[in-house]
């Protein structure tokens, strides 16, 4: 195949991966979208085939590693439960950065089967690729295999710092600029090596101190760097579909970062500095916590349901972890059967990654046309008889608008005091990931309902 | 004077991040789990390189030193290629309307 004829596919499938991308602005688009990025990596692959051009037994391996490869996801993808979602990504991150890391050694040893030159003897602008591509593979490996390790609850969530990490982060930083300077002066292996070392070393180094309920921003952080590994090892390999991919996935990472540190009214390098709830706990919590509380049951809450005309829900992370989104959904069925108006309100970091909640309630069968983000939404607490908080805290905690003493004050929360009457699903009172107290639970409108957010909702379902 | 192919792939590659800026701005915030699996499929399609670094090997040496890597490299972007569009897919058909006649 010429290459003039496989430039111009591999260009075919990178604006088919725009297309998949565009795709996602409306569900109804979004199934075409991805059978879209599906033709265009089928496209890439084939033709890769065909301008490799060689189809000895070497050729039959590729189709076994693939099958084997392919396998392994398609079986991880059908099993997988809905509230696993954040580990999967980090997981699946942590894949793409390894292979940036392997293509990138080998284009290192045997550059010839890339066009880069000889061994030893490398185009410069190829080796700086190929070191920007490995180093940020290596970031995007280790950092995502450390967030991993933290969602699935293997590694604690607690952020971990010492003194003088960021000055330790920094240098290592200048280390791996002075490493592929030299590399590309010597084009020694042993640097190459110790390039990705460093980088791996990095990787795992930025992800610790950054604490369970950052995740959304890791992930979305992570999900950028693997786009640009993947630019970095397309530029290479001179790709034009790679670098396209590798731009748009780098793009769409950064904004989904922007998204959620502004959900927080946090900056991206305080997030990434990490420490967030280990350092900001003097903010006086201790003489408060002994207000009354007003705390009720089941029946209670069937009461105070039944006599709603409009009741606003607002999920959190709790509800994953109580795997009540089913539950939740048939007491939502016995509501509008009694002609009760009810509504999803979405805060944008509520979950452990972006879009969290909308994907959980969706498997419970939520029509998406009932759930609704914070700015669509705010105004109509006033309006709503109930607000049902079922496994979210800080998001809702009103201290964020009148005490600029707090530490999350400035935040965009839920309006959810607003409504006549809150109720709030919650285990205890203990304070949320924030480290600070929520002023909703002693509010005059306010029943705490203490159980597990997936009994409670089924218990109240009964009682409806 | 000629230009370097290479101002070619960095004007590609800026105009792309762009292009990336406008059209992830435009995904509805509910699909933001789905854009992270499909972006996350897409992004695999650094299998290109994996499958000429497998195929580096000669005929009677299909296992050199280099195409091991690209072996590698090629299960595990294959398992993200397939896992990221499949459970993309997955969740998609998840996303419903309201019935009406209800």
């Amino acid at each position: 195949m010429s290459a003039n004829l496989s430039a111009i596919l591999y260009l075919v499938s990178g604006v088919l991966f725009i297309l998949a991308l565009r795709g996602l602005s409306s569900p109804e688009t979004s199934r075409q979208g991805n059978l879209f990025g599906i033709i265009g990596m089928v496209i890439a692959v084939t033709v890769t085939f065909l301008s490799v051009g060689n189809f000895s037994s070497g050729f039959i391996y590729v189709l076994i590693f693939l099958a084997i490869g392919g396998s392994i996801g398609a079986f991880i993808a059908y099993r997988i439960p809905m509230t696993a979602m954040p580990e999967l990504v980090a997981g699946f991150h942590s894949l793409v950065g390894l292979a940036a890391v392997f293509v990138a050694i080998s284009a290192f040893i045997n550059p010839a089967a890339f066009n880069l030159g000889t061994p030893g003897n490398i185009k410069l602008a190829s080796l700086i690729e190929m070191a920007i591509g490995a180093a940020v593979g290596a970031i995007t490996f280790s950092g995502s295999v450390i967030a991993f390790l933290k969602l699935q609850g293997i590694m604690s969530g607690a952020p971990i710092t010492f003194k003088g990490q960021h000055l330790l982060n920094a240098l290592l930083l200048i280390l791996i600029v002075i490493l592929t300077i030299y590399l590309c002066s010597t084009q020694s292996t042993n640097l190459f090596w110790l390039l990705i070392a460093v980088s791996f070393l990095i990787g795992f180094l930025i992800i610790i101190p950054i604490g369970g309920a950052d995740m959304p921003v890791v992930i979305s952080m992570l999900n950028s760097y693997s786009g640009w590994a993947a630019a970095g090892i397309g530029f290479t390999l001179e790709n034009t579909a790679l670098i396209i991919t590798g731009a748009l996935v780098g793009s769409s990472g950064a904004i989904l970062s922007y998204i959620m540190c502004k959900g927080m009214n946090r900056s991206f390098f305080n997030v990434i500095l990490g420490g967030f709830g280990a350092t900001d706990q003097a903010t006086g919590g201790q003489s408060k916590e002994q207000r009354p509380v007003k705390s009720g049951n089941a029946d209670d809450a069937a009461f105070l349901m039944k006599n709603a005309s409009s009741v606003i829900i607002v999920p959190g992370y709790g509800m994953a972890v109580a795997q009540a989104q089913h539950a939740l959904r048939e007491m939502v069925d016995t509501l509008k059967k009694n002609d009760i108006k009810v509504s999803y309100a979405i805060h944008p970091v509520a979950g452990r990654m972006p879009g969290h909640m909308n994907v959980l309630l969706a498997e419970a069968n939520v029509p998406y046309d009932e759930v609704f983000e914070l700015e669509e939404i705010n105004n109509d607490f006033a309006n709503a008889d109930v607000a049902f908080v079922i496994g979210a805290n800080d998001v809702t905690n009103p201290v964020a608008k009148t005490d600029p003493q707090s530490p999350i004050y400035g935040m965009p929360v839920l309006d959810v005091e607003k409504c006549k009457s809150v109720l709030f699903v919650k285990r205890s009172l203990s304070p949320g990931y924030a480290g600070i107290d929520n002023d909703l639970f002693y509010k005059e409108n306010t029943l705490m309902l203490f159980a597990d957010a997936k009994k409670m909702t089924e218990d109240i379902t009964k009682n409806l | 004077m000629e230009i370097d192919p290479f101002i070619f792939r960095l004007s590609i590659f800026i105009l792309s991040i762009f292009v990336g800026y406008y059209v992830v701005w435009s995904v509805t915030p509910s699909l933001h789990t789905p854009l992270m699996s499909v972006t996350n499929a897409i992004s695999s399609v650094i299998i290109v390189g994996a499958i000429i670094a497998a195929l580096s090997g000669s005929e009677g040496k299909v296992f050199s030193s280099s195409s091991i890597y690209g072996f590698l490299a090629i299960i595990l972007a294959a398992v993200n290629i397939f896992g990221g569009f499949l459970v993309t897919q997955r969740m998609l058909a998840m996303y419903k309307k309201k019935k009406k006649d209800k």
